[in-house]
């Protein structure tokens, strides 16, 4: 078998359970919250209206939102928690709705029947109504399960393991194996879980055949599942030995390898360590303020201009020292290292192209700008950094057009685009051959690699010491040579892991 | 045993009338027969009776009690009722929509479980075959006759049937007219049948009443209808079936409007 795949199949049971302990505790909390809801609103019109109304729009929120703003509800808390309250938020829509209108669409005629014989409103609820409008709510209950599986992948970026730790891993590094073996299993187990829901309705409804033996093998194989998805859940749900220390990180290959060195060195010092990769920069900065994170890599300029709404630039080592006295004095945590590189972005072209224009500097391109043809990455001409570009050299160029980073890179190198934003240290920068212009008025805040600690984990003076110990060890043309194994030669983290060990020691 | 005193009954604040200043009564063990053209007002005139529907004005007594004085639940537990449109519970089995009412009723299990098949076996449809079935499983005859077994499973001594026979074919219709009126005068129970068929009336009914836009025109036996009609709707309605006869003996013998092409 291939190595790579290998790789991947070891981590499918963790994965497996982080997601299935998700999907099962969100649809469980989902069903029960929500069916009840759906009673409620089947029987008021003055609860109904605003109740669908909030449940619909709960919806139109894009997920990775929603996960945010549970996060920061939740005062920086990550894992289980927000993740699942997310999930159920999700998962309402489908489920209320089908509740209320199963329970809405019974013949009248039945219902009148069931008053006529004697049953009081109660009892027509519970006897006649809920029975036969539960085909239309376990349908919705199953939209809700397939949905539920889908956006679980998304648990990743609040640090809680799923699926999506293949998916979101495998594209930032472009491991192809990893992302498809995180979209299958997510899609079976989306398929299973259906199916698990389908036989246990089927089950409901063929109640008058339970002595057949088709029966009997249904309803073994149902239990067998449903007993065994909940002996997973019970597992993970005990208490486990709690690690020493978190290692945080966001979403991108140049986070994966300095989280995975920061680990490799803590273990080295002999502690246990955990990752959470994957989370969104307000996201993990405030699971490391309450620390629920112990340590990631941070950049000087996130923190200023994300942060502290800052948009000057005094100059790197007054940026630096900024915010290290900022994140200990408003978000008790600490800057534990400077690394030593600076991961910023810089517009970037062809070096034939540059020399074809005589350009080495932003100020060179002004008399071009306006033929160029310009590409940014999906955030780039909306933020600060070419607002300030923009406003100080006072340049903008014919065209701008915006690409996804990888899509963007092989836009440059084919010539079809004449610049790109680039970030000075991603590993196709060295790959193919550009050149970063200068910024002569200063312009792009300066973005220093620092790992950012808690206070709680600070207090321990071997980790200070090991995390010390890193202080200016990667330089820029390391760092982008570490992201340039992961992303243009297709290796392993911990390959670039050892790379970047093998420059320390 | 039923007494209606003045009953009006308006859905539209009294622009209409679904049920007209209406008073009958119905002694105990005699079945009544309510005919009318459709939209007459006799399915309303029963829902009055069970507090499916309550009267704008007037009184109901079902066993001399004033049923404003029951509890809704009680009074229609102890009444049984064949709906017009069946109201079968589609996620009963058979055996578990006639138990409906004992269960309601809490009757102890062993007892209900005999009476279900009692009353299984009344109407024709033998609990080892039919109690597992779910109504969609059965013929809309077969659907109805389970109504009906529905409303006599409780054992009550008032039943309102509403349409109860329309769904059969001549000769089950027959058989099942038959045995209903037979147990009818052996439990002695007292009985309201809605029907648009005369015959049925004529048959199976101790009086008939004859209802029009919500009032009842005449009420009495069979024979004081047919031979001192009050109303020529009454008379119409009443002759009906003899018409029907005597227009049958025309066809036979070849001589009917319908087959002389010239
Ligand atoms: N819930 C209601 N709201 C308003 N009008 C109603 C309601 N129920 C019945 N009516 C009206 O009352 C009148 C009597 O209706 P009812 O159902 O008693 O007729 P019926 O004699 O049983 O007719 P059919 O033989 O067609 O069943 C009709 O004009 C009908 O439209
Ligand atoms: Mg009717």
């Amino acid at each position: 078998m291939n190595d790579n795949l290998r790789e991947q199949l070891l981590v499918l049971p963790a994965y497996f359970q982080g997601h299935l302990v998700l999907t099962l505790i969100a649809m469980t909390l989902g069903i029960v919250i929500s069916i009840p809801l759906g009673i409620w609103a089947a029987q008021s019109e003055r609860v109904k209206r605003p109740l669908l109304t909030l449940v619909s729009i709960i919806q139109t929120f894009p997920s990775v939102a929603i996960l945010a703003l549970v996060v920061a509800l939740l005062g920086g808390r990550i894992g289980l928690v927000p993740a699942i309250t997310a999930l159920v938020l999700y998962s309402m829509l489908p489920i209320v709705r089908n509740t209320v209108t199963g329970l809405e669409t019974i013949s009248a005629d039945v219902v009148e029947a069931a008053r006529g014989i004697g049953m009081s409103s109660q009892q027509i609820l519970v006897k006649v109504r809920i029975p036969l409008a539960l085909p239309v709510i376990i349908a919705g209950i199953r939209t809700a399960a397939v949905w539920t599986v889908g956006l679980a992948t998304l648990s990743t970026l609040v640090g809680a393991t799923s699926f999506g730790n293949y998916i979101f891993t495998g594209l930032q590094t472009r491991n192809l194996v990893a992302v498809t073996v995180g979209s299958l299993a997510a899609a079976t187990m989306a398929v299973l879980l259906d199916s698990l829901i389908g036989g246990i309705q089927w089950l409901m409804e063929h109640r008058n055949e339970r002595s057949s033996s088709v029966y009997a093998r249904a309803k073994t194989a149902v239990l067998a599942a449903v007993s065994l998805s909940v002996a997973v859940v019970a597992y993970s749900l005990m208490p486990e030995e709690e690690v020493d220390f978190v290692v945080g990180g966001k979403g991108f290959t140049e986070q994966y390898i300095i989280a995975g060195l920061v680990a490799a060195e803590l273990e080295q010092a002999g502690f246990t360590v955990e990752q959470r990769l994957g989370m969104g920069t307000e996201v993990v900065y405030e699971a490391t303020a309450n620390s629920s994170v112990d340590v990631y890599l941070e950049y000087s300029g996130t923190v200023w201009a994300n942060i502290m709404g800052r948009d000057d630039n005094p100059g790197r080592q007054q940026v630096l020292s900024e915010v290290t006295e900022f994140i200990a004095a408003n978000d008790s945590m600490r800057n534990a290292a400077n690394l030593g590189f600076q991961n910023l972005y810089a517009l970037a072209m062809r070096k034939d192209r540059a020399a074809e224009l005589g350009v080495n500097a932003i100020d060179d391109l002004l008399p071009v700008a306006d033929d160029l043809v310009a590409a940014g990455d999906l955030e780039f001409f909306g933020r600060p950094e070419w607002l300030k570009l923009r406003e100080i050299y006072g340049i903008d160029f014919g065209e701008k057009l915006t690409f996804d980073t990888t899509l963007m890179y092989t836009a440059v190198y084919e010539r079809q685009v004449d610049l790109i934003s680039a970030y000075t240290t991603d590993g196709r920068v060295a790959s193919f051959d550009l050149l970063l212009l200068e910024d002569p008025l200063n312009a792009l805040p300066p973005y220093d690699g620092f790992l950012a600690a808690s206070e709680s984990a600070m207090a321990n003076p071997r980790f200070v010491e090991v995390l010390a110990s890193l202080q200016n060890k990667i330089t820029d043309e390391a760092m982008r040579e570490a992201n340039k194994i992961v992303d243009v030669d297709g290796g392993s983290i911990s390959e670039a892991v050892t790379y970047l060990q093998s420059l320390i020691d | 045993m039923i007494r209606l005193q003045n009953v009006s009954k308006t859905y539209d604040n009294g622009a209409n009338f679904a049920v007209a200043d209406t008073s009958f009564s119905v002694e105990k063990g005699q079945l009544m027969g309510l005919i009318g053209e459709s939209g007459c007002g006799k399915t309303t005139t029963l829902k009055l009776i069970n507090r499916l529907e309550e009267p704008s004005s007037g009184a109901v007594f079902v066993g001399e009690k004033d049923i404003m004085d029951s509890q809704p639940e009680a009074l229609r537990r102890n009444i049984g009722y064949v709906f017009q449109g069946i109201g079968l519970f589609p996620h009963y089995t058979v055996a578990e929509n006639v138990a409906a009412v004992p269960n309601l009723l809490q009757w102890d299990e062993n007892r209900v479980q005999a009476r279900v098949q009692t009353t299984l076996a009344m109407v024709g449809l033998p609990y080892e075959d039919y109690g597992d079935r779910y109504p969609a499983q059965l013929s809309g005859g077969q659907q109805q006759r389970i109504g009906v077994a529905r409303a006599l499973a409780a054992e009550p001594e008032v039943i309102l049937m509403d349409e109860p026979f329309g769904a059969l074919d001549p000769i089950t219709r027959a058989e099942l007219q038959e045995e209903f009126k037979r147990i009818q005068a052996e439990l002695e129970l007292t009985v309201i049948m809605v029907t648009h068929d005369m015959t049925e009336a004529l048959l199976m009914a101790d009086r008939i009443a004859v209802m029009k836009q919500g009032e009842i025109l005449q009420i009495g036996p069979p024979a004081e209808l047919i031979n001192s009609p009050q109303h020529e709707y009454v008379q119409e309605i009443v002759e009906m079936p003899k018409r029907r006869a005597d227009r049958l003996d025309q066809v036979l013998r070849g001589n009917g409007a319908g087959v002389t092409a010239s």
